[in-house]
């Protein structure tokens, strides 16, 4: 075929090296050279670079990411759309979504920690839902390295300088650490939002000869190539990449959020989309492909902020705060008019066509013309090699008569405490805003976070989460805990789990051993939310999370939603009275394996992860919905890090009251390890809870009915934290001292002028 | 009675003063867009939390320009009841209607927390229904809430009684450490010199129902409520010469 005249100019410029520096590899330029017909110019090159680099495409991922339960009577929206979205009762629904910015987060903390949180949020707004809420999942390197606490200082600071100013509270979240974070840290933001459940907008372009609109802030050069950058490894050049990280602006986010709901409560939007990865790019084909039309848009009407902008910078380009807008035709000035009042201009840039193509007009030349399917169905899609990595036999043995002898229970306890990843995170979540809207019912630190919802008597609990440690060991048993832990958790608080999100933060696809992980992993997931029908709603991947060569722990984060009928029952994880009942639901056993002791004891990730069994973690959350239902439970706690001898001392902090426990030792095969498997391991299913002392046995009809099996555990009160096993003392500290490790630990890495303390 | 919450295009605060006012108080609200020029028959007006116009210059520097501004500041004049709310009480600062200014945290951090503030006056609109030296548990949200004025500003502001909240303890005890932001004396809210106009730090809004951790601040709306029934001009007629939008007292301007 004869290249037609426009484009055959610039064909000469492609070369070997053009694609390197796109990320394209020789066959996709050859599938490219198919899909087109012809040689492509370097814009439509740019174009595809970005539409198929990992981030946007999800071409290693999506073959595994089909497998997962997208569906249930609650679900309003699955994959595919900005967020998920599911009904939760009053003709309302809950928008969702969980979405990564590691890769900018360790270029440039505070920024790509920001403009991570503004992106989600567009998401959200974009479905036509109010963010009410915002968490996140971080992972960091130790924290005794510098440039670790650099990091995370500017990433926290980014998230909160985000998300406070916008107004939209950080109610929860986690944080976890690791070495193989150090060079890679996590950045992962979970946004939700409230819509009515049939004003539900999606991102569509479609009438042929409607207008699109562009607006929001200008268009430079920052971000060109972000999505590209996401979907390559570090090396010590990383650095030079900083101009690929963009500069976020929540007063214009802000704006945009406030004029866009008010644009969607007219009926003169089509459909909307933010530009995030991919930008002008991604936002046009995605729009147009989803209607089944075409988009033609003219960059020189696109607001410019820098001068001598190329069509394929401008089409690149991911500044932030921009979104795309198609407009009914005849409505322009009403929309026009809704973006002045909030002091934005409304640029018409283009019309939706009918013949599914991208055409890209640079004054009124074509300088793109690009058939949509070509970017996004046609994109590649690759089942690559699996192995089963080499470093699982070694890493799940776990011999404990090769150790040295344990510590004291009472030194165990202490150093547990101190460990940044069970101990206290208020210097963290002091940061956020976390109470702005007034929805706030369990503050950070509490468990879940739990918002209300005005207007109705409901509420709902959130809570992400993953034991990267675990998926490390074994991914499909990993990855179930991390479901299992995240739906528990708000169970704890009361709440039915109705939905979920997940960010699958992996190392380089290309390894067969890498891509293993995430295949087991995504099995893992998808066997625990058939299991506890909770439907996964979307989500985001994230791959090539390795600095030199080395990947970070696979660590599948899972947000999950709860829905609490009634928000006067909700349960936090804090005793409420002395003389209340300690109970433990759940069973007890010697599982040490990938647990925080090894870790802090040992400097060992080791063994096998806990074993779950699905069944009985559904009626464990039965249990601990119905038990919050009926006003039965008066605080729940699951164990998860340290055992539950940090659990039982962690429902003690906060409230000034302590407990006396007595439990059953568990045998661990080596008696020097008795008392620590019995204190510390960190058996899945397990909640401890209180409970009023004459309504004890109400609840363990309540527990009975379901087999879940209860063990008195002893009594809220005392002066100190006494934990005994089968009778004898094992640990007796006051709750004073142990409060005071648990509080300052995080904050002592840190200039102790922040500390504060009150 | 009507409260009137004015919207900056920033403020992120206003549905929550809004919704003490309306939903938890059950009194008449009403939203005012920072463009207009009229409070539109209001007996109170809150300026909310938020960050007015980006506050990259500074809080609240750009808000005090406001079309809305004018009217607020002829209300405050007028002698009608006026809060400013975090960032609300940075516009009045920036407006004039309050002597002073904030300085960034000690901490350099936002910090979002429960504070104790004690009740340091009574005979204002908005402290009328507290006893004097209650201790209200409020949370404060900032990053900028270090309050700071020349010397003889400070001087004059105690002298006078418009220190109206203070950082203190539980029990009320004023200490160092009670300090959440590093505020001169402790200061956490101040009146204007006829006792009007308020601002403070702390969100009371945001403390106005048990489930949501407190209802300490609800006896600051039920005290306006309670003055503006019994007639403002009554209690809160003391005389002062009027201040005018833009010559402000701040002294980081100087």
């Amino acid at each position: 075929m004869t290249p037609d005249p426009i484009f055959a100019a610039t064909t000469s410029t492609i070369t070997e090296s053009v694609l390197e520096r796109h990320g394209l590899k020789p066959d996709e330029y050859e599938r490219i050279l198919k899909a087109m017909g012809r040689e492509p110019t370097l814009t439509e090159l740019g174009i595809f670079s970005v539409m198929w680099s990992e981030h946007c495409s999800y071409k290693s991922s999506r073959v595994h990411l089909k497998t997962l339960p997208t569906t249930g009577k609650r679900v309003l929206q699955g994959p595919g759309e900005n967020a998920g979205a599911v009904d939760i009762g009053d003709g309302l629904a809950a928008v969702f979504k969980i979405e990564s910015h590691n890769h900018p987060s360790f270029i440039e903390p505070y920024q790509g920690a920001a403009t991570g949180v503004g992106g989600i949020i567009r998401d959200i707004f974009t479905m036509g839902a109010r963010p009410i809420a915002l968490l996140n999942s971080l992972r960091f390197g130790p924290l005794d390295l510098p440039l670790v606490r650099r990091t995370l200082t500017g990433v926290v600071a980014g998230i909160a300088g985000y998300g406070n100013s916008i107004g939209i509270p950080t109610v929860g979240g986690e944080i976890g650490f690791d070495e193989s974070y150090t060079g890679n840290p996590l950045v992962n933001v979970f946004c939700l939002g409230i819509s009515r459940a049939d004003e539900i907008i999606k991102g569509t372009a479609s009438g042929a000869g409607n207008p699109v609109y562009y607006v929001g802030a200008k268009t430079g050069r920052d971000g060109i190539h972000g999505a590209t950058m996401a979907s390559a490894e570090f090396d010590d050049r990383s650095a030079e990449k900083r101009p690929a990280v963009q500069v976020g602006d929540p007063f214009m986010e802000k704006l945009l959020l406030e004029a866009c709901l008010e644009v969607m409560k007219t009926d003169a939007l089509v459909g909307i989309q933010d530009m995030g990865a991919a930008g002008l790019t991604c936002s046009t084909s995605e729009m147009g492909s989803r209607g089944g039309a075409g988009v033609e848009i003219d960059v020189s009407l696109v607001p410019q902020r820098e001068t001598g902008m190329t069509p394929y910078e401008i089409m690149l380009s991911e500044s932030q705060e921009r979104m795309l807008l198609v407009v009914k035709k005849g409505r322009e000035a009403e929309v026009e008019r809704i973006f002045e009042k909030w002091d934005l201009h409304a640029a018409h840039i283009g019309h939706v066509t009918t013949d599914g193509r991208m055409r890209v007009k640079d004054r009124g030349t074509v300088v793109a013309d690009i058939p949509n399917t070509a970017l996004t169905d046609e994109a590649p899609l690759y089942r690559r090699p699996m192995q089963e990595p080499a470093y699982l036999t070694e890493a799940r043995k776990l011999s404990l008569a090769d150790l040295p002898a344990p510590a004291t229970p009472a030194v165990i306890f202490a150093q547990l405490l101190a460990s940044p990843a069970i101990a206290s995170k208020r210097w963290v979540y002091r940061q956020y805003d976390h109470m702005v809207r007034t929805n706030t019912l369990v503050l950070p630190g509490m468990g879940a976070g739990v918002v209300r919802i005005k207007g109705t008597s409901r509420a709902l609990a959130l809570s992400t989460d993953c034991n990267g440690r675990f998926v490390y060991l074994d991914p499909f048993v990993g990855a179930q805990l991390a479901v299992a832990e995240a739906a528990r958790n708000v169970a704890c608080a009361g709440a039915q789990p109705i939905g979920a999100t997940n960010c699958l933060n992996f190392g380089n696809p290309e390894r067969p051993e890498i891509m293993w992980q995430f295949a087991r992993a995504v099995e893992g997931i998808g066997a625990a939310c058939r299991a506890l029908d909770i439907p996964i709603t979307g989500g985001n991947v994230s791959l090539y999370n390795e600095t030199d060569g080395r990947a970070v722990l696979p660590t599948p984060v899972l947000g999950v939603v709860g829905l609490l009928e009634d928000a006067d029952r909700v349960v936090r994880r804090t005793f409420r009275a002395e003389g209340d009942v300690i109970l433990l639901l759940g069973e007890s056993r010697a599982e040490l394996g990938g647990s925080e002791y090894l870790k802090v004891m040992h400097q060992l990730v080791r063994g096998v992860p806990p074993s779950i069994d699905l069944a009985r973690e559904a009626a464990l959350q039965r249990v601990l919905v119905a038990g919050a239902s009926a006003g039965l439970i008066r605080s729940a706690h699951d164990c998860a890090e340290g055992g539950l001898a940090i659990t039982v001392a962690e429902c003690c902090f906060d409230t000034g009251l302590c407990a006396a426990v007595d439990v059953n030792q568990v045998t661990a095969g080596d008696v020097r390890f008795d008392a620590v498997a019995t204190l510390f391991a960190e058996s899945a299913s397990r909640v401890v809870v209180s409970i009023e002392s004459g309504r004890v046995a109400e609840f363990l009809t309540l527990a009975g009915k379901e087999g879940v099996p209860v063990t008195r555990l002893g009594e809220v009160g005392g002066r100190a934290i006494r934990i005994a096993i089968d009778g004898h003392p094992a640990i007796e500290v006051p709750v004073a001292e142990a409060e005071h490790i648990w509080a300052t630990a995080v904050e002592s890495y840190f200039d102790p002028k922040d500390a504060n303390v009150r | 009675m009507k409260f009137a919450v004015v919207v900056f295009p920033g403020s992120n605060c206003d549905h929550d003063a809004y919704h003490a006012a309306k939903h938890v108080l059950g009194q008449d609200a009403e939203f005012v867009w920072h463009k207009d020029t009229s409070l539109s028959g209001a007996d109170v007006v809150v300026l909310p939390g938020g960050f007015s116009y980006g506050d990259y210059l500074r809080t609240g520097a750009i808000a005090r320009f406001s079309p809305i501004m004018r009217a607020v500041s002829d209300f405050a004049n007028a002698g009608g009841p006026v809060i400013g709310i975090c960032n609300g009480f940075q516009v009045l600062l920036e407006a004039g209607l309050l002597p002073g200014a904030m300085l960034r945290n000690r901490s350099v951090k936002f910090q979002c927390e429960f504070v104790h503030v004690r009740v340091e006056q009574t005979d204002t609109p908005f402290t009328a229904a507290c006893r004097s030296g209650q201790v209200l548990r409020l949370p404060i949200a900032h990053g900028e809430g270090n309050y700071y004025a020349e010397p003889d500003v400070v001087e004059r502001l105690e002298r006078q009684r418009q220190v109206i909240f203070r950082y203190t303890t539980a029990d009320g005890a004023v200490t160092d450490a009670a300090n959440p932001n590093g505020s001169l004396n402790s200061i956490a809210g101040i009146c204007n010199e006829r006792r009007n106009v308020i601002g403070l730090m702390p969100h009371p809004e945001r403390a106005c129902e048990l489930a949501v951790g407190s209802d300490d601040g609800l006896v600051v709306f039920e005290s306006v409520v309670q003055s503006v029934k019994m007639g403002s001009g009554v209690i809160f007629g003391g005389q002062s010469a009027p201040v005018a939008v833009g010559q402000g007292t701040g002294v980081l301007e100087k």
